[in-house]
Parts: C-alpha cells; structure tokens; sequence
C-alpha cells in the first residue's frame, strides 16, 4: 500500500507546465514550451543565448504574465499571474544577477522568505503579543539554520551587499529555501563562480535535493549540468528541441546544430 | 580594583538605563525650564516640536521604512485636523440648520472618539493615494503625492461653497480643547498656588503620546511586516518573488503613515482651537520631509532628533539673530524668516554633501 503510494507520487511529475506562449510584441519568445519535473530530480534548462531560458522562468514564476499554457505544480494548478501565489504553491526563485536586498543583513534576507509562512501583523507587533513574540523568535532560528545550512552562518550579520560573490549566491538559495518551496528555481547559480565555489555548490544542491526538495536550474557550466542533472530540457528560439537524460541529449544532433550551427 | 573598573568602565546595560534616567529626567523638566526662563512662549515651541516628531515618525514609516516618496503627507495632517475642527466645534452647528437642530450647540464630540476618526479616515486617504501609485516610484510617485497634497489643501480651501462644510480660507473657530472628565487641557490650572499653564499640560499629553508611536515604530521596525517594507524598498521585484503581497503591504504603509498624520492633526488642531487651509501649505510637507531625511530615513532616532532640530531651529534663530542685528546695527535687516530659508537650504545641501545617510543614520 505504502508503496503504491510512493510510485503514484513518483508518477505524477512535482512540475508540470505545457503550451507556454510569450509574445514580447512582434517576438515570440516562447512558442509551444513544456517542462517537466518529477519529484527529487534535477532538471537542468539550457539553450544557447536567447534562447528564452529565463523568459521561461520569469513566466513560470510570475514575473511576466504568459500569453497561454498550463502550469501544475504537485498536480494542482496554479496561476502564475499573481507573484506572490507561485511562492504559496512553492516554488521559489534566485535570480540570474543576484538580487539581494542590498542594506539587510543576509539573517534579515533569509527572514523575510519565512514572510509567506508567517503571519504576524501590524497588531501584533504594535502589542508585540505573545504570539508575535514567539514567531519573530522562530523565524529568527529558522533562517539562522538555513544560513548554516548553506554553510554561510558566521555572515548572519553582514549586510548583503559585502559578502563576497559565491556567499551571495548562497545567500539567495538560503532565502528561496526560507519559503519553505516544493520546488526550486536556480537562474544561473554557478555564473561568475571559480572552479572550487562550483564544486562546494554541486554538493550543495545534491544535499538540497537529497533533503527532498526538487530542482530546475538554468546554468551554461557543461561540468556541473552534465554532473548533476537527472534530465536536461533545450530550448532554442522558444520552443523545445530535446529533453531526456544528459548523455542522450550531448549526442542530439539537434541540439549540436542549436549550439554549433549545421553544415552546409 | 574591581570597583575602580566598574567606575571607568560602567557595563553597557547600566549606563544605557543611566542615561534613559536622564533623558527622562531632562524631558520632564523641559517645560517647567522653559517658563520658568522664557515664559510660555518656549513650551509652545516645544509643544509643536513633539507634533512635528510625531508627523516625522509617521512620514519615517511609508518614506524611511517602505521607500514610497512622499511630498504630500501634509494632507493627512490636515484631514485629521479638518475632522477634529468639524466634530469638536460649533461651526457645522453654525453653517447647516439641520444640525443644529440635532446639536444646538455645536457639535462636542469627546477627543477620545475624534482621535481614533481622525486616525481612521485619514488612513482612508492614504489608500486612496495609494492605491492610484503602487506602480509609480521615486520622482513620478513624488509629484502624485504632491500633487494629492495641493488637491486636499485646494478643496478644503474652496468647500465653502455651495455648502459650507470647510469654512473655506477663513478656517474653522473655537474648537474644542482636550478634555478628560471635567478636567480641560486648555485652561491653566492653580495647584497650591502656582499656576500651571495650559500649554504644559499639552506638553506631557503630546509627550506621552509620542512616545506611544515611537514604541510602536520601534516594533514594527523589527516586526515581519517592517522588515517586508524593507525589502521592498530594497528590491521590489525581488520581494515579490518572495512572496510578499507587494500592493498590500505598500497600501499598509500609505494606511499607517497617515493615520500617524490624522492623529497629529488632530491633536494640533485642539492645541491651536483654530484651522486654516494655510496651515497645510507644501512647505510644510517638505519641512516634514526635510526631518526625516535630516535625521537619517528609517532610523527612528534620527528622525526624532531631525524633527527637533529643524523645528526648534527657526524659533532659535528668531531669539538670536534679531537681538543681535539689533545690538550690531541697532535695527533689523534682514527678517528671521529669510535667514532661516537660506541656512535651512544650506543645511540641507551640506547633509546631503558630507552626510547622506542623514546626520544620526543606522549603524550596522
């Protein structure tokens, strides 16, 4: 029974999105794009640049609104047309160029992803009730333990904006993470990064992903997707060319043709 | 040993509480320093710096803590004025016979249902302002704001006609002093024989009541919805990843930001039993701003220490710089007025020079 359970979960994809449309006036930025994630995979998007990698992002996170397509998340589906009820559904972001919120300290970034599952108002922390009390306190230890979790906890009380590159990456999964995601976004997660930060972040995502939390990044690193992904999805020129496991795709000539040109 | 040490270095917490005690002390006797030296003329002066802190603390709040530029926020200090004046005086009984048939002495109604209106409806204008803006940002929400802060001061200006609801330019008379039980804020009163004046007493309510909004802004600071304003200062987009309902949150701020400003006019406008539209002109919104920006936006302390100095500053200068053209060219020539302009411009110019975070800014 139980495991019948488990194989219906692992049958019905954490992510499913179809048919995505994005017109940017006369450009189709997306025509017809699909993606799938399955629970505890790493998907990896690429695509040569342009491609509308992060246009797929930016719709299926709410950020553009979308001209068409499905989106499911856990078989429910949901509306990425308001922002805040993508992060409620769990799935959560980082960003291609880190957006961090610069003048707080990397504890108080972390803080506010725990915003969504929190709920102490404006009341409450007038009265600073008991309640809020309790709940500032938990949130506090929550996000110290994300910041350790990602291995940057003796930065808590850093501002942002002076980490240093790799420990702001880390910075925004330990944020993303904070909301508590089913699924997570990683836009670029290893771009600027030196030979030793992408081997530290490889292991970080595995332990991510290992600690039940699914993954669809975008990345350029051919070491790290090709280590990492369970499935790599290729866009070009908004429509999707090929997915399946990384050694399947490397020998796709499509995908060849996309990255390098054809002959003649 | 020990006790020298304790001496030359006195623990953090101990001399934290030593100088609340002064501070404390020192608020105090203010007042009492005050007219025993220069009369009540200087508790009055000290009695519009606690209103302008007050307006300061709210202004910090959508300005400081939600970084929503606002050159108009004086409008709030004058609907919760206009709403103290309508329901705490005769004039409505006056102007409309209806009414005065209901109250034939002019509408009374007590301060302590005036202020939560007065809070209520001018965070009904904040979300009215805000609600337009949630897009705009920077320059393009600062002229909205302005522009909202001249329509309110226009209208009040011009309702007296067809119905005389605002007494146009002339303003609204005779309202009503704080009262608590049989005990009115606006007399003096004899306590064994020394007479306390009426401004003293405005004093110690406008000094509690400030320091009320400041426990609160300290809290709010510190508090989930505080830091969401925060964020979405730093980075809106960002902060809607997160899942932070952006409008909502914006229109809190806008909310509570004026409700601060309803209350202090409210409060003003019990003080001065009198109301004009010129009260509520733009200079006043931008002096108020200037306070905030002064002092270091979304450092409560520095706001409060900006909101002192630019209002105790014209008052100081009227005291000195008069005496003094008179003492060195035995006339004045130039008024106080002008003086305070260009140094006011001249302050604000060297800040944002040497000091951009303001004067007393956050320290990590």
């Amino acid at each position: 029974m139980a495991k019948s359970a488990l194989s219906m979960n692992s049958e019905t994809p954490l992510l499913r999105i179809r048919g995505v449309v994005k017109r940017f006036g006369g450009l189709r930025a997306l025509e017809q794009a699909h993606l799938e994630v399955m629970r505890g995979q790493i998907v990896g998007l690429i695509g040569p640049n342009g491609a509308g990698k992060t246009t797929f992002f930016n719709v299926m996170t709410g950020l553009y609104t979308p001209d068409g397509g499905v989106f499911e998340l856990a078989g429910q589906t949901y509306n990425p047309g308001v922002v805040d009820q993508v992060v409620h559904a769990g799935i959560a972001r980082t960003f291609q160029n880190i957006r961090l919120f610069k003048e707080m300290t990397a504890l108080e970034n972390v803080m506010i992803g725990r915003h969504i599952r929190t709920k102490a108002g404006f009341w409450a922390a007038a009265f600073h009730t008991r309640a809020e009390r309790a709940e500032e306190k938990a949130i506090s230890v929550d996000a110290e333990r994300l910041l350790q979790y990602v291995g940057i906890a003796k930065e808590a009380g850093q501002l942002a904006k002076n980490l240093s590159y790799g420990d702001q990456r880390r910075l925004e999964i330990a944020r993303a993470l904070a909301t508590s995601p089913k699924l997570l976004a990683l836009d670029e997660p290893a771009a600027g990064m030196n030979q030793t930060e992408k081997r530290e972040l490889q292991v970080l995502l595995e332990r991510i992903r290992q600690d039940g939390t699914s993954i669809l990044m975008i990345e350029h690193d051919v070491g790290l997707v090709m280590g990492l992904c369970d499935v790599i999805t290729v866009l070009d020129n908004g429509r999707v060319i090929a997915t399946g496991a990384p050694e399947d795709v490397r020998r796709n000539p499509l995908v060849i043709t996309a990255y390098l040109g054809s002959v003649g | 040993m020990d006790f020298l040490n304790s001496m030359r270095y006195p623990s953090p917490q101990l001399s934290k509480r030593y100088w609340l005690f002064i501070l404390v002390g020192v608020l105090c006797l203010a007042p009492w320093v005050c007219v025993f030296t220069g009369g009540n003329y200087w508790v009055r002066v000290l009695d519009f710096a606690l209103l302008y802190v007050f307006l300061a603390l709210g202004l910090n709040i959508v300005v400081g803590f939600a970084g929503l530029l606002d050159l108009g926020y004086i409008a709030f200090y004058a609907v919760g004025a206009y709403v103290a004046g309508l329901l705490a005086s005769p004039h409505l009984a006056n102007s409309f016979s209806t009414i005065s048939a209901i109250f034939p002495g002019g509408v009374h109604t007590s301060y302590w249902i005036i202020l939560p209106i007065a809070a209520l409806v001018a965070a009904f204008f904040g979300i009215l302002l805000g609600a337009p803006t949630l897009k705009l940002r920077g320059d393009y929400l600062a002229i909205v704001t302005l522009g909202f802060g001249e329509i309110i001061r226009i209208f009040l200006n011009n309702l007296d006609r067809p119905l005389n609801i605002t007494n146009g330019p002339k303003g609204i008379n005779n309202i009503d002093a704080i009262t608590i039980g049989s005990f009115s804020f606006g007399k003096s009163f004899q306590l064994w024989g020394v007479t306390i004046p009426s401004v003293i007493f405005y004093y110690y309510l406008f000094l509690i009541l400030v320091i009320a909004v400041m426990i609160v802004s300290l809290r709010i600071q510190d508090s989930r919805i505080g830091r969401a304003w925060v964020a979405i200062r730093e980075d809106e987009i960002a902060a809607q990843a997160m899942g932070l309902n952006t409008r909502n949150l914006k229109l809190l701020a806008f909310a509570i930001g004026a409700s601060f400003g309803g209350i202090s006019g409210a409060l003003f406008a019990s003080f001065q039993g009198f109301i004009s539209p010129e009260s509520f002109s733009l200079s006043e919104s931008i002096i108020v701003l200037a306070m905030v920006v002064l002092g270091g936006m979304g450092h409560i302390p520095g706001v409060i220490l900006g909101a002192i100095l630019l209002a105790a500053f014209p008052e100081f200068l009227r005291a000195t710089l008069e005496p003094l053209q008179r003492l060195l060219f035995g006339q004045v020539l130039l008024d106080s007025e002008i003086i305070r302009q260009l140094l006011y411009g001249t302050a604000l110019i060297l800040v944002v020079r040497y000091k951009p975070k303001g004067l007393w800014p956050k320290v990590h």
